[in-house]
């Protein structure tokens, strides 16, 4: 344990300090995805406003705390993309991954975590930006504050093992873009991340249950904003542990079938 | 005659190369499907909590959305592509070659590439603005078609202006994916007409990069809400646009030292 532990720290600071290195074209990155949310927002805004301030319990101030809170959240929740496989194993890149002690799983993981340590400080100035245009109502308490904190963290884990395992499909067929965009679009509906789950029909919202990515998504935003009890609060955590064990068993069972499908080219 | 001469050759070439990879049709077309169904989906979301946005009824919306997947399928398949293997050219000191040729530098560089199989987008766009406008059940005149083709070419032009601009870049800087990856999230805003956006963002989506005027404007056009100072004011900015992209070009032009390729 403690040798992973350490491994862990070091292949952190690492990616942190290399990331740090780029941190105009991580700035640049960022920017960039600011506008979707903002678009969200401007949508829900009118909306809102047309209907008497209030939808499903969101108004103006609770629009804007959930989108500001889904810029970070969207930022923690980037891992390594599906489409990278195919350059991976067509490179034979991987030859030089599967060298190494450990799986390379743990190197995408300590990578992109140490990677997230720069985003949030790099998110800071944009976030009081947003703050400053938009006037979230945001007044978390302790409790909210606390869970959040791991919930980003969570949602970041789930996600990684649930793109690692969309990007496995890569070793069997090499047309994989149809299929991950359909990934996408369900993703895109059933996370929270183009709007709210409470703004759904109550079939969608069932639905969304028995998928992992509202907890992606939704939960750790909901969480901050205040609109979860304490019991939700603290069993969606649960229920996030449960989707990274989940997903975890499904990429060891299928990694090994993976790389009997792999024949390594020089790197 | 010689420009179009040109540009039909070259069109005729792209169309070739990529129709030896028919199977890619198919798979263009699922994804235009999937991501056609999103932005339905969307719309859809937004009209249950609510009867008209902004003063847009669904119909409407459907033919911005239209028009937003027609430039987007525009982009897609001359434009961007054009663009990208520009920067790679200039990157790896291809761009020698194109110097040498007997024709403008500008217009060659901006006709090499045609992605065939993304024109289904601008296929699919046109499908969606006449379904809108079967759903809106308004009668349009000619002249309200002849004036929508146009600011649909003063969009086109605008877009190709912004993007020459944006590509003239990468004869100062390396990088210019994250400035692409920039422009695809503002471009994004066009699915929704940009009247519903906070002032800052719609000068900003209006004055800086052309969403206003390659999508809402159009629509306008369409659904009789264009009044002519703001047609004026599209073919005015295009217009400015295409001379400063020029200029752009020239300066970037005259920064070039070849890198001996």
């Amino acid at each position: 344990m403690l040798p992973m532990l350490d491994f862990y720290r070091s292949a952190m600071r690492l990616s942190m300090l290399v990331q740090f290195q780029y941190r105009t074209a991580n700035y640049f990155y960022m920017i960039g995805m600011i506008a979707e949310p903002i678009i969200y927002l401007a949508v829900w805004n009118v909306v809102a406003t047309a209907q008497g301030g209030t939808i499903a319990g969101y108004d103006a101030g609770a629009f804007a705390a959930y989108y500001i809170v889904w810029t970070l959240v969207r930022n923690m929740n980037i891992v390594f993309t599906p489409y990278g496989w195919e350059e991976r194993i067509r490179s034979g890149e991987l030859s030089g991954l599967l060298l190494r002690p450990l799986h390379p799983l743990h190197y995408d993981i300590a990578f992109f975590a140490g990677w997230k340590v720069v985003v949030i400080v790099l998110w800071l100035p944009i976030a009081a930006i947003l703050t400053w245009l938009f006037q979230p109502a945001l007044a978390p308490t302790w409790l909210e504050s606390g869970v959040f904190v791991v919930a980003i963290w969570g949602a970041f884990l789930i996600r990684m093992m649930f793109l690692w395992l969309l990007g496995l499909i890569s070793f069997w067929t090499t047309r994989v873009a149809a299929i991950y965009e359909l990934f996408f679009a369900f993703e895109l509906f059933l996370s929270g991340r183009i709007a709210p789950l409470v703004l759904f029909p109550d079939w969608v919202q069932a639905l969304a249950d028995w998928f992992p990515f509202r907890w992606t998504f939704g939960f750790p935003i909901e969480a901050l904003i205040g609109q979860l009890s304490s019991t939700a609060l603290l069993s969606g955590l649960a229920i996030q542990a449960g989707w990274i064990l989940v997903g975890w068993g499904l990429v060891m069972l299928l990694w090994r079938q993976a790389l009997r499908r792999y024949t390594a080219v020089g790197n | 005659m010689e420009l179009a001469r040109l540009i039909a050759v070259f069109a005729r070439i792209g169309i070739l190369n990529e129709l030896q990879y028919r199977v890619n049709f198919f798979f263009q077309i699922l994804e235009s499907g999937i991501s056609l169904l999103t932005g339905l989906i969307g719309l859809a979301l937004v009209f249950r909590h609510t009867t008209a946005l902004a003063g847009w009824t669904p119909a409407e919306l459907l033919v911005v959305m239209g028009i937003y997947v027609l430039m987007s399928g525009v982009v897609q398949s001359v434009i961007q592509p054009n663009m990208v293997r520009l920067a790679q050219d200039i990157f790896d000191g291809k761009f020698d070659y194109i110097l040498t040729k007997p024709v403008d530098a500008q217009l060659l560089v901006s006709i090499r590439e045609w992605q065939v199989w993304r024109f289904t987008n601008v296929v699919l766009g046109l499908l969606v603005i006449t379904a809108g406008l079967i759903w809106r059940q308004v009668e349009l005149d000619l002249w309200q078609v002849v004036i929508f083709i146009g600011t649909l070419f003063c969009g086109m032009l605008a877009l190709y202006s912004f993007w020459l601009i944006l590509t003239t870049t990468s004869f100062v800087i390396v990088q210019i994916e994250n400035l692409i990856n920039l422009f695809e999230g503002l471009f994004a805003a066009g699915r929704w007409p940009v009247s519903i956006y906070p002032g800052w963002l719609r000068a900003l989506l209006t004055f800086v990069v052309p969403v206003a005027f390659a999508v809402t404007v159009p629509a306008e056009a369409l659904t009789a809400r264009l009044s002519g100072a703001t047609l004026a004011l599209a073919i005015g900015v295009s217009g400015s646009l295409f001379v400063i992209a020029r200029l752009c070009w020239r300066w970037g032009l005259s920064r070039y030292s070849g890198a001996s390729a």
